[in-house]
């Protein structure tokens, strides 16, 4: 153990018996021969043994009744594991996951890569701000974007897919009531 | 020869409908869980009703109780979310849950002990007293060290830390403790050194 670690740290894994036999011995003559280690040990050991003597709080002598009266009234719920289907999460993951990279996909399509000015010290070709089109955002025409071809694939992949969710939904509920 | 049933035993006797055994659990941790709860609020009333809450809680819950940890580790994740919905719906400022400022009222509060009904006191209640005065973070670790008997590695994974973390946060949290107890108990202190 670090000797630059502070004499309080040092003492309370002593005292907690979380050191190696090397660190143990080197606190065992500290304590011995340094007045300092070992009036502060004396005090450290004095909260320990307080800590260790204390009681915990008792609550009203109805306690338990009370709790079991009001268990009573209930039944044990079926464990978490039981109900929750994987393959409903890892649909509604993938669903998301689709919807995120296609979302991506057409904003990066979007950018006119090409038209980056191109010089020695940058070799990647980075959309210059101009070519970003957000002074246009106005003047798209909406009508030829969602009419294209990718657009509506991209879509139908969506709608099918929460169509197999929905269906995982409904055959899990019917399974569950018969 | 009376033969005490494990945990374990228990609870697998409770999931197959004995009910009325679920008293011996409750009788083996109402202490406990009480103990921390009252560490979360500071009172006697508020923390009765959450700890039967709590109770009821692990009660239907009991299915989810897997066996990979201690129950008392488990009945722990129960009391503080338990406390923090509580907590909640006290409209309590739980977000500095670690910020000792939160507590400087009841500090202010404490600190005006009354000499006379402290030397009454027993070493027990000053002790409970001095850990009532630390922020919950700091009590619970403390209590879950000293009286929940669980480990650096266990009280860890219960706080989602690491068990250096854990042993760091304790120290700190003893340290707190020493303090709070030279600056309101000293002569008692002195008495019993």
């Amino acid at each position: 153990m670090n000797t630059q670690q502070p004499m309080e740290d040092r003492l309370w894994n002593y005292i907690d018996g979380g050191c190696s036999p090397a660190e143990k011995s080197a606190i065992e003559s500290l304590i011995a021969s340094n007045r300092e280690w070992q009036e502060k040990y004396r005090e450290l050991l004095n909260v320990h043994q307080l800590l260790n003597d204390s009681e915990l709080e008792a609550p009203s002598m109805r306690f338990t009744k009370n709790v079991m009266e009001e268990i009573s009234r209930y039944h044990i719920a079926p464990a978490t594991k039981s109900y929750l289907n994987k393959n409903v999460i890892r649909g509604i993951g993938a669903f998301f996951l689709t919807m995120i990279a296609g979302l991506l996909t057409f904003v990066l399509s979007q950018f006119k890569w090409s038209s980056g000015t191109h010089t020695s010290t940058s070799p990647i070709k980075l959309p210059s701000v101009d070519n970003l089109g957000l002074d246009k955002l106005n003047k798209i025409d909406y009508s030829k974007t969602f009419n294209s071809a990718w657009v509506i694939g991209f879509m139908l992949v969506l709608v099918v897919m929460g169509w197999v969710l929905l269906d995982m939904y409904i055959q899990q509920k019917k399974s569950q009531t018969t | 020869m009376h033969i005490e049933l494990t945990d374990t035993e228990i609870i697998r006797r409770i999931l197959q409908g004995d009910q009325a055994i679920f008293a011996t659990l409750v009788q083996r941790y109402q202490q406990y869980v009480f103990t921390l709860v009252l560490r979360f609020t500071d009172n006697r009333e508020d923390a009765e009703e959450i700890s039967q809450d709590v109770f009821v809680k692990a009660y239907r819950s009991l299915a989810d109780f897997r066996g990979d940890s201690k129950f008392s580790t488990w009945l722990y994740t129960v009391v503080r979310t338990t406390c923090i919905t509580f907590l909640r719906k006290k409209k309590l400022d739980i977000t500095s849950i670690d910020n000792e400022r939160t507590f400087t009222q009841l500090e202010n509060k404490e600190s005006g002990f009354n000499a006379n009904s402290i030397e009454q006191k027993s070493r027990h209640a000053m002790v409970n007293e001095a850990i009532r005065l630390l922020s919950p973070d700091d009590s619970q670790l403390i209590t879950l060290f000293y009286k929940g008997e669980q480990s650096l590695e266990e009280i860890g994974r219960i706080m989602r830390l690491e068990p250096n973390t854990v042993k760091v946060r304790l120290h700190r949290a003893r340290n707190r403790l020493r303090e709070k107890l030279e600056k309101n108990f000293s002569h008692e202190l002195k008495d019993l050194s």
